[in-house]
């Protein structure tokens, strides 16, 4: 790593050159310093299931995983997450590792018009990948973060319980 | 992207990731102050996407190896300022050595965002809602900074000035807070009243104990979002030291807040009402610790 350079403070618009592992893939782009990490996922990756919602970290439609944990790409510029291991929906769909999440938000209505799906399910991960038997007060303390405002969070408790339950008592993972 | 057209995007800025605290200083400087520091930036960002804030140059210091690290030194725990409030969860040293950390913790922002944000970023914003910065004053830790002029190490007490403003002077950044180590004779209690889960509470509370059997030596109380700043309730302190948490104390700290707190004009919550919420708190925490919290 090299000092300071003084010229770089004249070059605010210049892109920069960033790289990351995004679902598993080496990627690199060229991103202007300002550009926010979900701008970035969406605009040069075409990664359209990160949602941009209230950009300023209260609604929760653009969790991603960033380095393994549930990051809001809205409260994070693209040039901090340089060097990142970066997974959105996409890629934890494409592995299977929330398939029965989704399943169960199918099957339990637990999405209307979906916006807000991909952070829910992001953050739904997470709590089960640290708390196997979460309570439902534990899972609605989780989603504290994540607006829906179409079902009313109770499908969606619902489909998070159900799938901790089944996780736990199946084995199946 | 057309940038200017859309409401939340920042305005221009040039971006230095710096490897070493000197690198950092170097570049706030070189930047003629017209530098932000960042390092979990869940509260930065949003001030520049809306346009809060909107500085020449960002400088990256959450990949500073001197900033992480928690660790026991000599009386106190070091805690690096790069913790993230995740790890106040995670942390077993955190959990034994300085507990009231660990329980304020869970009501710090949402999931995502602990996962993110730091614990000397926290302090460094000193938002008179948070619940990290008042429970420095409450754990008597002490600050230690970087400057141009070296180092030094501000004690919590002398740290909040006023309302976002801190110790910190222009080109200073937060490298660590020091916490006394937890004792066996000693005891505490954290709690807030909010309307959900991880928003701003209407008011917040911790508190560090020292007893002897059942009476307490020396308790230190801070609250949080009650005025502008963090603020210790030293006469509600004043009024249990000595004693032991009977009814009859518990009333007399309840009672001396009102000389504590000063809650600002607000229409949704007047002061009185957060001044008996304060109380009813305080009631609440008391009672715990009593309980031997």
């Amino acid at each position: 790593m090299r000092g300071f350079d003084e010229t770089l403070l004249d070059e605010a618009d210049e892109t920069v050159r960033v790289r990351f592992v995004v679902n598993g893939r080496k990627v690199a782009c060229e991103v202007a310093p300002r550009e926010t990490l979900v701008d970035c996922l969406r605009d040069e990756f075409e990664l359209t299931g990160t949602h941009a919602g209230c950009e300023m970290g209260a609604c929760g439609a653009c969790l991603v995983q960033i380095d393994g944990r549930a990051a809001h790409s809205c409260l994070m510029f693209a040039v901090q997450a340089d060097g990142a291991r970066i997974d959105t929906i996409e890629g934890l769909t494409e592995s299977g590792a929330i398939a029965d999440l989704q399943a169960e938000f199918h099957r339990r209505n637990a999405l209307q018009c979906g916006f807000c799906t991909p952070g829910m399910l992001v953050n739904a991960s997470e709590l089960l990948s640290q708390v196997a038997q979460p309570s439902r007060e534990q899972i609605r303390d989780a989603l504290s973060g994540n607006y829906c405002r179409c079902t009313g969070y109770e499908a969606i408790v619902d489909a998070i319980d159900a799938v901790a339950k089944a996780r736990s008592a199946g084995g199946a993972r | 992207m057309d940038f200017e057209e859309t409401a939340v995007k920042a305005r221009a800025f040039s971006y230095f990731r710096a490897a070493t605290i000197d690198q950092a200083l170097d570049a706030y400087a070189r930047a003629g102050d017209d530098a932000r520091f960042i390092a979990g930036g869940q509260s930065l960002v949003p001030a520049l996407t809306l346009r809060l804030q909107a500085p020449r140059l960002l400088i990256d210091i959450a990949h500073i190896a001197e900033l992480r690290g928690i660790g026991r030194e000599g009386t106190y725990l070091r805690i690096g300022a790069l913790t993230r409030h995740c790890e106040m969860l995670s942390e077993p040293l955190i959990a034994e050595f300085a507990p009231l950390l660990h329980a304020a913790a869970p009501f710090v922002a949402h999931p995502a965002i602990r996962n993110r944000g730091t614990f000397g970023g926290s302090v460094a914003l000193a938002d008179p809602a948070s619940e990290f910065p008042a429970m420095t004053l409450a754990l008597d830790a002490e600050i230690e900074i970087a400057g141009a002029s070296g180092r030094r190490r501000v004690k919590a007490d002398e740290f909040f000035v006023d309302l976002f403003e801190t110790a910190l002077q222009p080109g200073e950044l937060i490298t660590a807070i020091y916490v006394p180590l937890f004792k066996a004779d000693q005891r505490y209690a954290f709690d807030e009243l909010a309307r959900r889960r991880g928003d701003y509470a209407l008011v917040g509370c911790g508190m560090l104990a020292t007893f002897t059997s059942d009476r307490i030596d020396d308790i230190r109380i801070s609250f949080f979002s009650v005025g502008n700043r963090p603020t210790r309730a030293k006469a509600a302190e004043a009024a249990l030291i000595g004693f032991g948490l009977d009814a009859e104390h518990i009333a007399a700290a309840q009672a001396a807040l009102e000389g504590d707190l000063a809650p600002p004009e607000n229409d949704e919550v007047p002061p009185a009402m957060r001044l008996h919420l304060a109380r009813v708190l305080l009631g609440r925490l008391l009672g715990r610790l009593g309980e031997g919290a």
